[in-house]
C-alpha cells in the first residue's frame, strides 16, 4: 500500500482584516494570527480519509518555512497524518519563496520518500497562486488532478472529478499522481483534544532545502504591495439616453 | 531597636490600643485560639500572628507580602504552552464555526449535535488526569480555554462547569484512588455527566442547615438517603451526582448525637432518583436546572466523599476550587461583548461624526476596558497561584468571584446602552448575554455573602494578629523589639506618616506613582480595620453594614494590586501594548483609591453611623407593613 504526502501551508488566518506594511514591502504579518490554509485542510482530510478506508497506508504532512510551521503541521498530526516534515527556510528565502521552488522541495521528497500520491491545496490564500500542483506534477512527469471535488482510488489508477468552469469534468489517471483540493471535496475535521495530545507523540522530521539538492533562488522579485483602490462611489441616472451621455463622456463607448 | 524600658502602662496599651478584654472576638469569629502564651519569647515578630502568603490576609492587617503578586505569575512551562496554543484554535473555531448560542437559547438546551462534538472533542474532561482519559490541564490552561466558551455561549459554559468545576471535582480533590478509577473514565469523556447537589428549598446560603438525610442501613454496607435538592445544574442530565446530606454522629467531646453533612458519590442507577422537569429561567436556558429527588436511595459506603462528616469542608473546598474559572469565562464574556460595542461605536456616525469621538462614549469604553483588564489580571494571578501549589488563595478566589460577575454585568449593560436599539434586539446576542449573567451574582455563593466572607477571614487574620499582640504585652521584656516596632508604626500610621511599607523594587518605576498609592490606601486600610475591630469587637460578626464595605476596600485594592503587577510585567518585558496598560492601570488605581478612601472615611465617620441607623429603621418599617410605608402623595 501507499504512501501520501500532504502539503500544509501556513497563512494569515481568513478572517484578519490583512494591513499594508508602511514601506510597501509587503503584508503584516507579526503578531498577526495564522492559520493552515483552508485548502491545506481540505487535503489533509481527504488523506486522512483514504487511509481511514485503507486505501493508503501513510500520510505524511510537509511544511516549508520557519519555525511557526511545526504548528501547522502539528494541527495536522492532530488530524490525523501519521508524522510531519519539516522543511526549514527562513529569512529572505523564505520571503521569496515561492510555488517553483516548493514545487521542487515536493519534487525531491517525493522521490526520497517513495511516495504514490502527492495531494495539496488548490491555491494558498495568501498569493492566490494555483501553481504548486501543476509545477509539482510537471517535474516529476506525473499525472494531475487538479480541483478535484471527488476522488475515488480505484487498484492503480484515481478517478478525480474536477471543478471547471463549464461544470464538472471526471478524468482517470495513473498513479503516482499529484491531486489538488477543491472546496467541496468534504469537509475537514475539527481537532479534537484527544487527537492533540496523541499527536504530541507523532514524529516531525528536519531536513534543510539543500539536504534535498534544492536551490531556493528566486526568479521573481516583488518590486510593490498596495492595497486595492478603494472603490468609487457610483452614478444613478434617470433615463436610459443619460447612461449612454454618460458613458460617452467618460470615454467608455 | 529597644525601648529603653518597657513595662506594661495603661499609656502602652493605649499607643497599641489594644484592650484587655480582647479574646472574645476570636472564639466568635471561630478561629482556633492560641492559649499558648509565650512567655519568654526570644521576641522576634516573625511569629505575630501565623504568617499566610496571601497578598489580602496581609492587607487586613495593613501589611504588604507580595510573593504571591509579585511578579505577575508566569507558571507554565514550554511544553505546557505549547500545548496550550495548540488546544485554543480548534477551541475557538469550534465555538465560532458550530456551538450556535441563539439556537440553544431557543431551544432551552445545548443542541444534541453541538454536545457530541464537544465530548468527543475532551470538553468534559478538561482537568481529568491523561492516564484516567482526560485532558490533564493545570488551572491556567483550563483557565485559558474556559475563556473562549465564557466568549461565545454562557449556556454551554455552566453546562461544562456544572459537570467539571463542581460536579465532579470531589472526586478530583478528594476522592480516594477506587473512586477516581471507577468514576473519573466516563466522566473523561462525558458518557456519564454530573451535578453538585447541595441547594435545597430552605437552604440555600445557609448551606450548613441542609436536612436530606443519611442514616446507616441495618446491613451496615449503605447508606439510605432521602431528601430533595432544588435548582440543580445538570440536575436532569447527570449520572452521577456529588450529594451533600447530614448524618447523626457521636461526637466524640460530648457525647451526643449531633447533625455533621458528608458528601456522597451518588449514580442514578442506585435506584430512587429523580428528577423534575427543566425550570424556565431568566438566562442561561441552554442549561439544564432541575429538582432532584432522592427517595431511600442506597449509597454504599464506598461512596463517600472525603471524611465522614467532613462534608461541609469539601463543599467550600469544592467551590473554592472552581471559583477562578467564573472570573476566566467572564473575562472571555467582556472581551466578546466590548468587540461588539466597539464595532458599532467606530462605525455609527450621528451628529456628523462617529459616536466614538464623543465623551460620553469614550468614558463607557474605558470603564469597559478597564473592567475586562481587572478581571483578566486576576483571573490569571489566582490561577497561577494556584498552579505553584497556593493553598492560601480563598479570599482572592471569592474576591474575583465578586468583582468579575458585577463588572461583567456593568459591561454588557453598557455594551447595549453603546449599541442602543440595535443592543436591546435580539438579533444583536447581547440580550442574551445580558440574561445569561445575572445569576452569575447569585450562584456559586452570592455576592452579598462572599462580601461577607472577605470582610470576615480577613479581619479574622487581623484579630489574630492583635492577639498575639496582646499575648505580646504580656510579657513586654520579652517581645520588647516587637512591641517597640508595633508602637512606632501604629503612632505613625495614625499620624498619616508612611511606615516605610513600600511596593518599590517590586513594581515598575513607570508605576511607582500608582505603587505609592496602593502602599497608601494599605496602610489606611489596616487601620480601618483594625479600628472597626477596637469598636465593636466580637459583634463585627453582626455589623453587616462595615462589613461590606471593608470587603469593597479589599475587593478594590486587590485589583488596584493585580493591575500594577500585570502592568509592571509588560513594562519590564516591552510589550507593544505597555503604554496602553500603564494607562488602564493608572487610571483604575486613581479611581480605585478614591473609593477605598471613601469607604475609610465613612467607616470614621458619626453620619454614616446615623445613616446605617436609618437604614435598619427604614428596613424594619417597610417589612412591618408589607411594603412601601409612606402613603400615597396623592392621599389614595
Amino acid at each position: 500500500m501507499s504512501r501520501v504526502l500532504v502539503g500544509v501551508k501556513r497563512v494569515i488566518d481568513y478572517a484578519v482584516k490583512i494591513r499594508v506594511k508602511p514601506d510597501h514591502s509587503g503584508v503584516v504579518t507579526d503578531g498577526v494570527k495564522h492559520s493552515m490554509n483552508p485548502f491545506c485542510e481540505i487535503a489533509v482530510e481527504e488523506a486522512v480519509k483514504l487511509k481511514e478506508k485503507k486505501l493508503i497506508k501513510e500520510v505524511v504532512a510537509v511544511s516549508c518555512g520557519p519555525t511557526q510551521v511545526t504548528e501547522t503541521i502539528r494541527t495536522a498530526l492532530a488530524m490525523g497524518c501519521d508524522r510531519g516534515i519539516h522543511v526549514e527556510v527562513s529569512g529572505k528565502d523564505y520571503e521569496a519563496m515561492g510555488p517553483l521552488q516548493i514545487s521542487k522541495i515536493f519534487a525531491a521528497l517525493a522521490k526520497k520518500e517513495e511516495a504514490s500520491l502527492i495531494i495539496l491545496g488548490k491555491q494558498a490564500i495568501d498569493d492566490d497562486c494555483n501553481q504548486t500542483g501543476q509545477m509539482t506534477a510537471a517535474l516529476l512527469d506525473w499525472p494531475q488532478g487538479t480541483f478535484a471535488s471527488e476522488v475515488t482510488i480505484d487498484g492503480e489508477k484515481v478517478k478525480v472529478v474536477r471543478e471547471i468552469d463549464g461544470g464538472l469534468e471526471t478524468i482517470k489517471i495513473s498513479m503516482p499522481a499529484v491531486l489538488t483540493a477543491d472546496l467541496r471535496l468534504n469537509t475537514p475535521r475539527y481537532a479534537t483534544l484527544p487527537n492533540i495530545m496523541k499527536a504530541k507523540k507523532k514524529k516531525i522530521a528536519n531536513m534543510k532545502p539543500a539536504d534535498l539538492g534544492v536551490d531556493m533562488v528566486s526568479r521573481v522579485e516583488v518590486l510593490r504591495v498596495d492595497e486595492p483602490p478603494t472603490r468609487l462611489a457610483g452614478v444613478k441616472v434617470e433615463t436610459v439616453d443619460d447612461l449612454v451621455a454618460k458613458l460617452r463622456a467618460n470615454g467608455t463607448i | 531597636m529597644l525601648l529603653g524600658k518597657v513595662s506594661l502602662t495603661p499609656a502602652l496599651c493605649t499607643a497599641l490600643r489594644i484592650s484587655p478584654g480582647f479574646s472574645g472576638i476570636q472564639k466568635q469569629i471561630g478561629a482556633a485560639a492560641t492559649q499558648n502564651v509565650r512567655l519568654y519569647a526570644s521576641s522576634q515578630a516573625a511569629e505575630v500572628g501565623n504568617e499566610s502568603q496571601s497578598f489580602a490576609i496581609n492587607m487586613f492587617k495593613g501589611q504588604i507580602n507580595p510573593s504571591q503578586v509579585f511578579p505577575f505569575p508566569s507558571v507554565m512551562n514550554e511544553e505546557q504552552t505549547q500545548f496550550l496554543q495548540e488546544l485554543v484554535p480548534p477551541v475557538s473555531k469550534f465555538f465560532e464555526e458550530v456551538n450556535d448560542p441563539a439556537k440553544n437559547d431557543s431551544l432551552e438546551k445545548v443542541e444534541d449535535s453541538t454536545m457530541e462534538s464537544l465530548k468527543e472533542m475532551g470538553a468534559f474532561g478538561l482537568q481529568i488526569p491523561q492516564d484516567l482519559g482526560g485532558v490533564g490541564l493545570t488551572n491556567t490552561q483550563y483557565a485559558r480555554l474556559v475563556e473562549i466558551v465564557g466568549q461565545h455561549d454562557l449556556g454551554v459554559g455552566i453546562t461544562l462547569g456544572a459537570h467539571q468545576s463542581i460536579g465532579f471535582k470531589g472526586i478530583l480533590l478528594v476522592g480516594s484512588p477506587a473512586q477516581k478509577e471507577k468514576y473519573l473514565p466516563k466522566l473523561a469523556t462525558g458518557e456519564t455527566l454530573a451535578a453538585f447537589c447541595l441547594t435545597e428549598p430552605a437552604s440555600g446560603s445557609d448551606a450548613a442547615s441542609i436536612k436530606t438525610l443519611a442514616t446507616l442501613s441495618p446491613c451496615g454496607k449503605h447508606y439510605i438517603l432521602n431528601g430533595g435538592k432544588i435548582w440543580i445544574s445538570n440536575g436532569g442530565l447527570a449520572e452521577i451526582f456529588t450529594v451533600f446530606a447530614k448524618m447523626p454522629m457521636m461526637d466524640e467531646k460530648t457525647g451526643q448525637m449531633k447533625d455533621k453533612i458528608t458528601a456522597f458519590i451518588v449514580e442514578r442507577s442506585f435506584g430512587g432518583v429523580t428528577h423534575g422537569p427543566p425550570e424556565k429561567k431568566m438566562g442561561i436556558k441552554a442549561s439544564n436546572t432541575a429538582e432532584v429527588y432522592f427517595e431511600n436511595v442506597p449509597v454504599p459506603i464506598e461512596n463517600i466523599l472525603g471524611e465522614v462528616g467532613g462534608g461541609f469542608k469539601v463543599a467550600m473546598a469544592i467551590l473554592n476550587n472552581g471559583r477562578f474559572g467564573m472570573a476566566a469565562a467572564l473575562s472571555g464574556t467582556m472581551k466578546g461583548v466590548i468587540t461588539q460595542a466597539v464595532d458599532h461605536a467606530a462605525n455609527r456616525v450621528q451628529f456628523g461624526s462617529k459616536i466614538h469621538t464623543y465623551g460620553a462614549i469614550q468614558e463607557k469604553l474605558a470603564r469597559m476596558a478597564m473592567l475586562q483588564y481587572v478581571t483578566e489580571s486576576m483571573a490569571y494571578m489566582i490561577s497561577g497561584n494556584m498552579d505553584s501549589g497556593s493553598k492560601d488563595y480563598h479570599i482572592e478566589a471569592a474576591i474575583s468571584k465578586i468583582f468579575a460577575s458585577e463588572a461583567a454585568w456593568e459591561v454588557t449593560d453598557e455594551c447595549i446602552q453603546v449599541m442602543g436599539g440595535m443592543g436591546f434586539m435580539k438579533g444583536s446576542g447581547v440580550e442574551r448575554v445580558m440574561r445569561d449573567l445575572r445569576i452569575f451574582r447569585i450562584f456559586e455563593g452570592t455576592n452579598d455573602i462572599l462580601r461577607l466572607f472577605v470582610a470576615l477571614n480577613g479581619f479574622q487574620d487581623a484579630g489574630k494578629h492583635l492577639k498575639s499582640l496582646q499575648k505580646a504585652l504580656k510579657n513586654p521584656l520579652g517581645n520588647a523589639g516587637l512591641l517597640a516596632g508595633e508602637m512606632t508604626k501604629r503612632a505613625k500610621r495614625r499620624a498619616g506618616l508612611s511606615t516605610g511599607l513600600t511596593l518599590q523594587g517590586s513594581v515598575h518605576p513607570e508605576l511607582s506613582h500608582s505603587g505609592d498609592l496602593a502602599v497608601k490606601v494599605i496602610e489606611h486600610f489596616g487601620v480601618t480595620v483594625e479600628d472597626m475591630l477596637l469598636k465593636h469587637g466580637k459583634n463585627i460578626l453582626h455589623e453587616q453594614f462595615v462589613l461590606k464595605r471593608v470587603a469593597d476596600s479589599a475587593i478594590d485594592l486587590y485589583a488596584m494590586v493585580v493591575v500594577l503587577s500585570r502592568a509592571s510585567r509588560s513594562l519590564s518585558q516591552g510589550h507593544a501594548s505597555a503604554q496602553h496598560e500603564k494607562i488602564l492601570c493608572e487610571t483604575w488605581c486613581i479611581e480605585a483609591s478614591v473609593r477605598i478612601m471613601k469607604n475609610v472615611k465613612d467607616l470614621k465617620s458619626s453620619s454614616t453611623t446615623q445613616v446605617f441607623k436609618n437604614m435598619k429603621a427604614i428596613s424594619a418599617a417597610v417589612v412591618e407593613n408589607g411594603g412601601i410605608v409612606a402613603p400615597h402623595p396623592l392621599g389614595f
